[in-house]
């Protein structure tokens, strides 16, 4: 560790200094300086994150650029971050989906501009923040305070039910959250630390393991969000503004999924083990029941959104499908599988679900209408756009080729190791998913020209173009070569299973 | 008589106190002003008393009637700092209203010398007199507008209510001192050990006891006055009666509870319970059906001393810290949330309505964002100060093993972060209804922005005023 910058403190408080200044520069006339400072701060900030890529150790599964300062004596609590290849990967697409929001909401927002973008800015802060932070209430902090901008973007910049939608979507989260804060409280007082390392390392018996396995769940499964906690998602999602949407639907969905893999599976890997069958069984339901819903759904994003839902069903799959591997083959090598699987799965659908959403905005934007109906034949009008719309939809039912397939391909596979009928039952949602991604294309794209709002649109302009291909470029990247995702992770998920395989009655 | 110097910031408000009175019947109202900075000197003087004290061993003197302590020092000063920005923020609101008086001021320090009496008493007799100076000078100060109806029936229902409690009150410190045969708070304690803690008039007189402290704090079902008292009074009076009392209230429940009754403290554990919940439900569910914001405001204090009271019942010596702190950390929201509602009221104008909050993004982006700041602290979300007031509070309970009761405040802090949540909507998310630009003056403008971004700073690093509040309590 040669290296001296606390870059893991810049990646969260860049953006979030940089927010403030954009805040300040924009209250007044000055409008397009402050779109640049935003969009500045969020390329530097990106810039500054790849060295975390670069100067990673792959044969470790060490906490790595670990900063270490005491904050709160009185509670041990330290300022404490560090990464390890499960979350570093995660700030990276923090950054660089925040490039591309900053980008998307360009021209598009007009109303108070400078506090939309500072928004976005300190929510990436924060973001970075949950991901790198390695004390369980700094965690805490940055999990709840992400709460406030996401709540003021979706009620200000949201859609004609954006009220109910951020109030649902702030209280439920809130809901969930309050619950992991008791079980953090109790499981201080008997580690006598916050520092998420101690409690991995914290024995406990298995009452207290099943409740606050349960509370984790509560707080992981409304951000995931897992059925039947899920109903603040569509809400949410359709009433946000476009940006608001990509970065709920690429990165605020991981945290809860990340949650599982730093809390859950390796605090309470007992109760993890004793409850793995609710896991599967609602993560199944999420798959193929939340695959139907998404059928019928006449309004885009809502469409989406379910599919998110049911895609996020493939990565808790993932995750808690690893003991019944284990007990089936006697070895944790299956069981890896799954969860870098799940991983990947988190990953690339940052990629396509944000790409999604950009979709739609990029039609929003011009026709002002999220519904199906609304359109027809845009292939006539917007070639180049249906190209790329195409190309994430295709994604988004996991062709292969594309960075859907890989992580959809890999959990089904281990699976398979797991039990016949639970492989049979996800599988099926390969069909479900192109059926509804598909069905959507060729409503919206194909066909003849449905209306004169559809015959006037003009095709995607460079900006657009550029966010875009940015976007194809990743999904066909990591579909087509995922070996280098996998590569980071691979250490730490070893070590992860080292941990679960262990009891810690 | 070395240890007269043990009063000497009382001695010091008391006699300023005089002297104002005095001073205010030769000045006209043009001259008011000198009334103001003189209350003002006082406060500051009596911090620089306070804080002339060593931090070290309690001092008792006066016949064992009176104390100095750390508690007592720490508690004084922040009321001196919560009088203070009181005063601060009133100044342009009573001179629109034609309220500018004299009285506003001395009838405020005799308020505060109240409480720093009842802070510092060793003695059941010290603390009553205390408690009533204090009462008497709220009393007339939520009559002070005359010509207001519902200010005189507020002031009027207090008054019945709060004489109701001290009645209550004394009819337990009179069993108190019939079982241990003393008025002072030691040898109450001794009293307490010797009769056993199952003492049939003990435990009597501890609940009169508890009685009165509740309705002085406020908890269910002793809370009846609470939102009327808020909302009837001129909202100077108010963000008074909100912000400091609660310190001086908090110190009672110390002084009684722990300093001479902790023998007793299995029972009065179970009776903080059944306050606490209740006043969590009461508080958090009622403040949602509310129109007016001093109202609503009232109702979130209700809920706020029921997450208070959580430290004090967990019996333990951070339990006493943790409760300090969400005392103080109370008091500090309290202020910035009644300052809100003075800074956007002009002459003829309240802003009481939650309407009136409506758009405030648009016409002050700062202010609302400075209220933004104060309602995510009192719904207790990070990073601000009332989240780790909550957390140290709830961490108590924990503590104590009493799993489930956090459990329970929690839950009743989510009804709660609906109301808080509902003003950032309406300054957020609505147009405004009147566009007319936010009219007050500079003083109470850098006031109410440093009280909202000590909020936020004390919140990035609350590691000092916890430490300050542990160390207080342990050096008594």
């Amino acid at each position: 560790m040669s290296f001296e910058l606390p870059l893991l403190s810049l990646v969260v408080w860049t953006p979030i200094i940089g927010g403030l200044l954009v805040l300040a520069i924009g209250s007044g006339k000055h409008v397009l300086e402050a779109r640049v400072v935003a969009l500045l701060v969020a390329l530097f900030t990106f810039v500054i994150s790849i060295p975390l890529y670069v100067l990673f150790d792959t044969t470790t599964h060490q906490m790595q650029f670990v900063e270490l300062y005491p904050w709160i004596e009185r509670f041990n609590i330290n300022y404490h971050l560090g990464v390890d290849g499960i979350s570093m990967p995660l700030i990276i697409l923090t950054t660089f989906t925040t490039v591309l929001v900053v980008l998307a909401g360009w021209e598009v927002i007009q109303y108070k501009p400078a506090q939309y973008m500072a928004a976005f800015l300190i929510m990436e802060g924060l973001m970075n923040g949950v991901f790198a932070a390695l004390d369980g209430m700094l965690f805490y902090v940055f999990w709840e305070a992400l709460l406030i901008p996401m709540f003021v973007v979706i009620g200000i910049w949201g859609g004609p039910r954006r009220v109910y939608a951020t109030i649902k979507f702030f209280l439920y989260t809130f809901l969930g959250s309050v619950f992991m804060l008791v079980s953090l409280i109790y499981m201080y007082f008997q580690a006598d630390s916050f520092a998420i390392l101690d409690f991995h390392a914290l024995k406990l018996g298995m009452t207290a393991q099943i409740l606050i396995f349960l509370a984790f769940l509560l707080a992981f499964a409304v951000k995931v969000p897992m059925w039947p906690v899920h109903t603040w998602l569509p809400d949410a999602h359709v009433e946000a503004p476009t940006g608001g949407s990509v970065i709920l639907a690429a990165i605020m969905l991981k945290l809860g999924a990340y949650g599982f893999l730093r809390f859950s599976l390796p605090m309470v890997p007992d109760a993890s083990r004793e409850l793995d069958w609710l896991m599967i069984m609602l993560s199944l339901i999420a798959v193929v029941y939340i695959g139907f819903v998404a059928l019928v759904q006449k309004d885009m994003k809502k469409l989406v959104a379910y599919s998110s839902i049911s895609h996020m069903g493939f990565v808790t799959l993932g995750f808690f499908i690893a003991f019944t591997i284990f007990e089936n083959t006697g070895s944790w090598k299956g069981a890896a599988m799954g969860i870098e699987g799940g991983i990947v799965q988190m990953i690339s659908h940052g990629f396509i679900s944000g790409a999604m959403f950009l979709c739609i905005g990029v039609l929003y934007d011009r026709v002002h209408s999220r519904e199906i109906a609304a359109y027809g034949g845009v292939t006539n009008t917007m070639p180049a756009f249906a190209a790329f719309a195409v190309l994430f939809a295709m994604a988004n039912s996991g062709l292969p080729g594309t960075s859907g397939f890989v992580g959809e391909f890999m959990v089904i596979l281990s699976a398979f190791k797991a039990d016949f009928w639970i492989a049979f039952v996800a599988a099926l949602t390969l069909i479900v998913g192109a059926a509804y991604t598909l069905w959507m294309v060729k409503r919206v794209f194909f066909g003849e020209v449905a209306n004169d709002n559809v015959a006037k649109l003009k095709d995607i302009n460079a900006r657009e173009f550029v966010i875009l291909s940015t976007l194809a470029a990743a999904v066909l990247f990591f579909g087509i070569y995922p070996a280098p995702l996998l590569e980071v992770m691979g250490a730490s998920v070893q070590h992860l299973l080292e941990h679960i395989a262990q009891s810690k009655l | 008589m070395s240890n007269m110097s043990v009063a000497l910031p009382e001695m010091f408000v008391l006699g300023m106190a005089c002297l104002i009175l005095l001073i205010d019947l030769f000045l006209t109202d043009k001259n008011r002003i000198i009334t103001y900075l003189l209350a003002q000197a006082t406060l500051v003087g009596a911090a620089i008393a306070s804080l002339g004290h060593q931090f070290g061993t309690p001092e008792i003197a006066y016949s064992g009637t009176f104390i100095r302590d750390g508690m007592g020092d720490v508690l004084k000063v922040f009321i001196y700092l919560s009088v203070f920005v009181v005063f601060l923020y009133s100044r342009s609101y009573l001179q629109a209203r034609n309220m500018f008086k004299g009285e506003f001021y001395v009838l405020g320090l005799f308020g505060v010398l109240g409480m720093m009496v009842m802070v510092s008493a060793h003695s059941l007799l010290t603390l009553y007199l205390g408690l009533e100076l204090l009462s008497l000078s709220m009393y007339a100060l939520v009559a002070m507008n005359r010509n207001s109806i519902s200010s005189s029936e507020a002031a009027m229902k207090y008054f019945i209510l709060g004489a109701l409690a001290s009645g209550m009150l004394l009819y337990g410190m009179s069993m108190l001192y019939g079982v241990t045969g003393s008025l002072e708070l030691a040898q109450i304690s001794r009293g307490v050990t010797e009769a056993g803690a199952d003492d049939m008039v003990l435990v009597f007189g501890l609940v009169f006891t508890v009685v009165g402290i509740a309705f002085k704090l406020g908890a269910v079902p002793f809370h009846m006055w609470v939102p009327d008292v808020y909302q009837g009074s001129p909202t100077a009076v108010t963000v008074y009666i909100g912000s400091a009392p609660k310190i001086a209230a908090f110190a009672m429940v110390m002084r009684l509870l722990v300093d001479g009754l902790e023998g007793l403290q299995e029972h009065w554990q179970g009776m903080l319970i059944i306050l606490v919940i209740l006043s969590l439900a009461l508080g958090n569910i009622t403040a949602i059906a509310q129109t007016n914001i001093k109202r609503m405001l009232a109702y979130s204090t209700i809920a706020h001393v029921g997450y208070l009271l959580l430290g004090v019942l967990s019996g333990t010596e951070s339990g006493y810290a943790s409760s300090m702190f969400y005392t103080i950390v109370y008091a500090l929201m309290s202020l910035g949330g009644f300052g809100m509602i003075m800074l956007l009221s002009r002459a003829g104008f309240e802003a009481d309505r939650l309407e009136d909050f409506k758009g405030l993004n648009e016409r002050s982006p700062w202010f609302a964002f400075m209220m933004l700041i104060l309602m995510f602290s009192m719904a207790g979300v990070p990073v601000f100060l009332g989240f780790w007031a909550k957390l140290s509070v709830l961490s108590a309970v924990v503590e104590a093993g009493m799993v489930w009761l956090a459990v329970v405040a929690v839950i009743f802090s989510i009804i709660g972060a609906f109301y808080y949540l509902r003003i950032v909507k309406l300054m957020y998310f609505d147009k405004p209804e009147d566009s007319s630009p936010i009219e007050s003056e500079i003083d109470v403008r850098i006031m109410l922005s440093a009280n909202s971004l000590a909020i936020l700073a004390l919140g990035m690093f609350p590691g000092a005023l916890m430490g300050l509040c542990v160390k207080a309590l342990a050096v008594t």
